[in-house]
């Protein structure tokens, strides 16, 4: 039994219409409230966010903790207007629920660079965003949880606070306007005091007061580093993770699929396997095979040893041949054309060169795993997941029951990066849960089954013509060919097929905030069926590197400082990324002499609606080249959380250096080459920067911060690099051109 | 039957001796906090002390345990929480949190053999230990203080 599960049983509820007081949104279906997904046995609730039980306020978080910290913000925003005491404050991952909708999910929907939106475009994104209500779409992704929820959870918060204030105000004969709240309770002016938790069962069947959001000066939590709530589980190792889970007649399992990615499975035997001490049962699973056994090891052990012959992959045999397979969406029409400023077409080209970029692996530091257990006909799954409702419906069809029979527990995420969106491994679990009703199963993946069944990050190639004149750049022109992760993922999620313009897969290209005249960004989807997903910063990730490469190309072909030619481009179209710029120029030294042995790049990306400019500074040694330091800039609006912030900002910086300096996944038969860290490393303790992180809240909305540091990092290095020892790499991942420490 | 001590309590298991310390703790005896990571040696997820020594439990069996084992639950003392983790606490050093436990142990065995560790040391030491969220920086800052915290106890 999870806590959330023991705590709906016994606990009580307080209530606010939050989510329909707070938002004034055209069409009827969108102002009506949500329906309480928390049911609990006493008590009653109108609230999904908030429940008060005789141990205290506990938030339902309607993101998952994947490790960018968004429970402690989230409850952050509850406890503010709650005046909760934040140290007794505890945090549950919430139920699959179309009430935990998503709304900014899709306020980057419009065709539009986030930094030029006006006003009305604005509205019209959070327009569409009401519509993902309908939807119902609980994705922890997209760098929205923070925006998602600021208004939302405040207003839960405030919610629940007036109508504690109004039971006391009857219990007590006094009006509520005369009552204050503070660190859990209802303080009356002579002193009189009521814990919540006293007050809380009556709350909850009261109608929801009307209630204003407090006004940012008399904030007392929001905009300080908070102590983490999930800190001290996760010094203590008590924070429970998709297969920590401990169940009476727990069995282990593991599973073999077919390393030919598209590929199936002809026939196995499962004699060698049942051999292996411990081994249990060997299940078909149709592409490949499950087995259980007493321990995890027994059950690899065992998966290793049956005897399984795979029908090939459809893929193309090498990865050049699939490079070849993107270079041919060039020939064809371009699906967008989101950026097409001036005449390039006129515009004689100076530089024409082409950009690569591999595949790449999420390797999330928790291999894929689940817990799950068929009893009397009800599914019950613990996974750590980025999209519990589609995990839920999976499950359930997986298992052969209905949705009704699926209890689905997030839990703690061993980092997400967009691959824990995907279902894969709660189908498994919930195929082997159901073959063996009765006996609950710990599904832990291999790192290579994690490594070779992934949702990778797609390689693409980029190709660029350019010119410069009188130290400015007169001509940006790219066009970009990769197969499109946004059609491959929708089609997965929902079943149907995405037409139109793909945004996605020109973000952080067509959408940078450079003045040139004549500009354009044209997006070529490639044919290619590598099973490919939301890797952190998605199409940033690559279109980054792609940009701010070539502008760095275009710098020196125009004789200028890259650093100040991108000010002067991006000065005149916004003074917020520019602001990014300077700030990483004056606290790296810019314009102070390099030592010899050192090299400085610099890159800029606006995603997620957050400007993030990155400074690498390399020293080369006796053994390699060290990346020696590094600065950013990032503005994301209003902070809530310097600390938090500044954690995904070292985080993202960290994994955008490990991918483009040794990140690549490549392919034979459709089988990836690399199988556990020693072929696809990261960046470690001896070889990652010292880093300094400036967070400045110029931009006048607010931005994410779990994926904007990766697509300005991959470029700065490789611009530092080119600073270092004149060499121009186009083609990514840099080990392969230079000796850089690993 | 095998015996072996975790954190001073003694176990029977009967799980055949080749099988890794690390499954015959997380499975077999059910100590969930040591993570299995890689099983190659690779990535320090999976670290424990075997006599006070940091060993990768991925790698050294059950037969060939060679002493008491220590693992992340065992560090604190009832409800005091060892220095480190304290200033894993103070630090705000875990994001997703997987890594943790094998960081913690790898920087124990540092710091009980270098209390006053340089940059170098913690190079040195906790290279083999990944962390894919890239927690470095607050883990240099939190050995460097809790090395302190430690040196402090000691003087005063
Ligand atoms: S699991 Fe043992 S070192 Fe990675
Ligand atoms: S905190 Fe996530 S891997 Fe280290």
């Amino acid at each position: 039994m999870s806590r959330l599960g023991k705590i709906t049983r016994r606990s009580l509820l307080v209530g606010a219409v939050a989510i329909a007081g707070g938002a004034a949104f055209g069409v009827y279906q969108i102002r009506r409230p949500v329906e309480n997904p928390l049911r609990p046995q006493e008590g009653a609730t109108l609230n999904p966010h908030v429940i008060i039980d005789q141990q205290g306020i506990s938030l339902i978080a309607p993101r998952a903790e994947m490790g960018q910290g968004i429970h402690t913000t989230l409850a952050a925003l509850v406890a503010e207007e709650l005046d909760a005491d934040w140290d007794a404050i505890r945090v549950l991952h919430g139920p699959p629920a179309a009430a935990y909708y998503n709304a900014a999910l899709a306020h980057g929907a419009l065709p539009v660079a986030d930094y030029a939106m006006r006003d009305w475009q604005r509205r019209v994104g959070e327009g569409i965003g009401a519509a993902t209500k309908l939807l119902g779409l609980q994705v922890t992704g997209g760098s929205t949880s923070t925006v998602d929820a600021f208004e939302r959870l405040r207003l839960a918060g405030a919610g629940a606070r007036e109508a504690l204030k109004a039971v006391a105000a009857d219990r007590l004969d006094v009006a509520a306007d005369r009552l204050r709240t503070e660190q859990g309770r209802v303080i009356a002016p002579d002193g009189t005091e009521i814990d919540y938790r006293e007050l809380a069962e009556d709350a909850a069947t009261r109608p929801v007061p009307r209630v204003a959001l407090r006004p940012q000066s008399e904030w007392k939590l929001l905009g300080r580093s908070l102590p983490r709530v999930d800190m001290r589980a996760k010094a203590t190792g008590t924070a429970q993770f998709s297969t920590d889970i401990d169940l009476p007649g727990l069995k282990c399992a593991t599973v073999r699929i077919c390393p030919h990615l598209g590929g199936g499975m002809e026939s196995f035997d499962p004699a060698p396997a049942l051999e292996v001490p411990g081994v249990e049962q060997v299940l078909d699973l149709g592409d490949g095979i499950a087995v259980v056994a007493r321990n995890t090891w027994a059950a690899m052990q065992g998966a290793e040893a049956a005897q399984v012959s795979w029908t090939p992959s459809p893929l193309p045999a090498t990865t050049e041949a699939m490079y070849d397979r993107i270079a041919e969406a060039f020939e064809a029409r371009a699906n967008s054309t989101m950026r097409d400023d001036g005449s390039p077409d006129d515009a004689e080209a100076q530089l024409e060169v082409e950009y690569r970029v591999p595949f790449l692996a999420h390797s999330t530091m928790e291999p894929m795993g689940a817990t799950a257990v068929l009893e009397d006909g009800h599914l019950t799954v613990w996974v750590g997941n980025q999209a519990p409702r589609e995990n839920l419906k999976v499950a359930a069809e997986a298992a052969g029951v209905s949705e009704e029979n699926v209890t689905l527990h997030t839990v703690f995420l061993g980092g997400g990066f967009g691959r824990r969106v995907e279902t894969d491994v709660t189908r498994q679990a919930a195929r082997i849960a159901a073959q063996l009703p009765g006996t609950p199963i710990r599904l832990t993946w291999s790192r290579e089954e994690d490594m070779r069944h992934d949702f990778y990050r797609p390689a693409a190639i980029a190709r660029m013509r350019g010119a410069v004149a009188e130290g400015r750049a007169t001509l940006f022109d790219a066009q970009i060919a990769a197969p499109s992760v946004t059609r491959a993922g929708i089609a997965r999620m929902t079943g149907r097929n995405m037409g139109g313009p793909d945004k996605g897969h020109v973000e952080g290209a067509f959408d940078q905030p450079y003045a040139i005249e004549n500009y354009r960004v044209a997006g070529h989807l490639a044919d290619l069926d590598v099973p490919i997903g939301f890797w952190r910063a998605v199409g940033n990730s690559f279109n980054g590197f792609f940009h701010e490469g070539f502008i760095d190309e275009l710098a020196h072909a125009a004789g200028r400082d890259p650093l100040a030619f991108r000010l002067d481009h991006v000065a005149p179209r916004s003074a917020v990324a520019a602001g990014g710029l300077e700030t990483v120029r004056d606290l790296s030294g810019w314009d102070t002499d390099r030592a010899p042995g050192t090299g400085r790049g610099v890159a800029m990306t606006w995603s997620f609606g957050t400007p993030t400019a990155v400074v690498i500074e390399l020293v080369e040694e006796d053994r390699g080249i060290r990346i020696a330091r590094a600065w950013m800039a990032c503005d994301p609006g209003l902070v809530l959380d310097h600390a938090i912030v500044r954690a995904q900002m070292e985080s993202g910086l960290i994994y955008g250096l490990s991918a483009a300096l040794m990140g690549e996944i490549t392919f034979t038969d459709g089988r990836a080459d690399q199988g556990n860290f020693p072929e696809y490393d990261a960046l470690r303790m001896d070889t990652a920067p010292r880093i300094e992180v400036a967070i400045l809240q110029d931009n006048p909305h607010m931005g994410g911060v779990g994926e904007p540091g990766p697509p300005p990092a991959m470029p700065a290095l490789a611009n530092a690099l080119h600073d270092l020892t004149g060499q121009r790499i186009r083609t990514l991942p840099l080990k392969a051109h230079a000796p850089f420490l690993t | 039957m095998h015996a072996l001590t975790v954190n001073g309590t003694d176990y029977q298991t009967d799980a055949p001796p080749e099988t890794p310390l690390l499954w015959v703790l997380r499975d077999e005896l059910g100590l969930t906090g040591t993570k299995f990571g890689c099983g190659v040696a690779a990535c320090g997820a999976c670290t424990v002390h075997v006599d006070g020594q940091a060993v990768r439990s991925c790698q050294v069996t059950l037969g060939d345990l060679w002493g008491e084992v220590t693992t992340i639950e065992g560090l604190a003392e009832g409800d005091r929480l060892a220095p480190l983790q304290e200033a894993w606490i103070r630090h705000q050093v875990a994001q997703c949190g997987y890594c943790q436990s094998g960081q913690i142990m790898q920087a124990a065995e540092l710091l009980a053999e270098t209390p006053e560790p340089t940059d170098e040391d913690i190079d040195a030491a906790m290279a083999g230990n990944l962390c894919r969220c890239g927690s470095y920086m607050a883990i240099r800052a939190a050995i460097h203080d809790a090395a302190r915290a430690m040196g402090g106890g000691r003087a005063g």
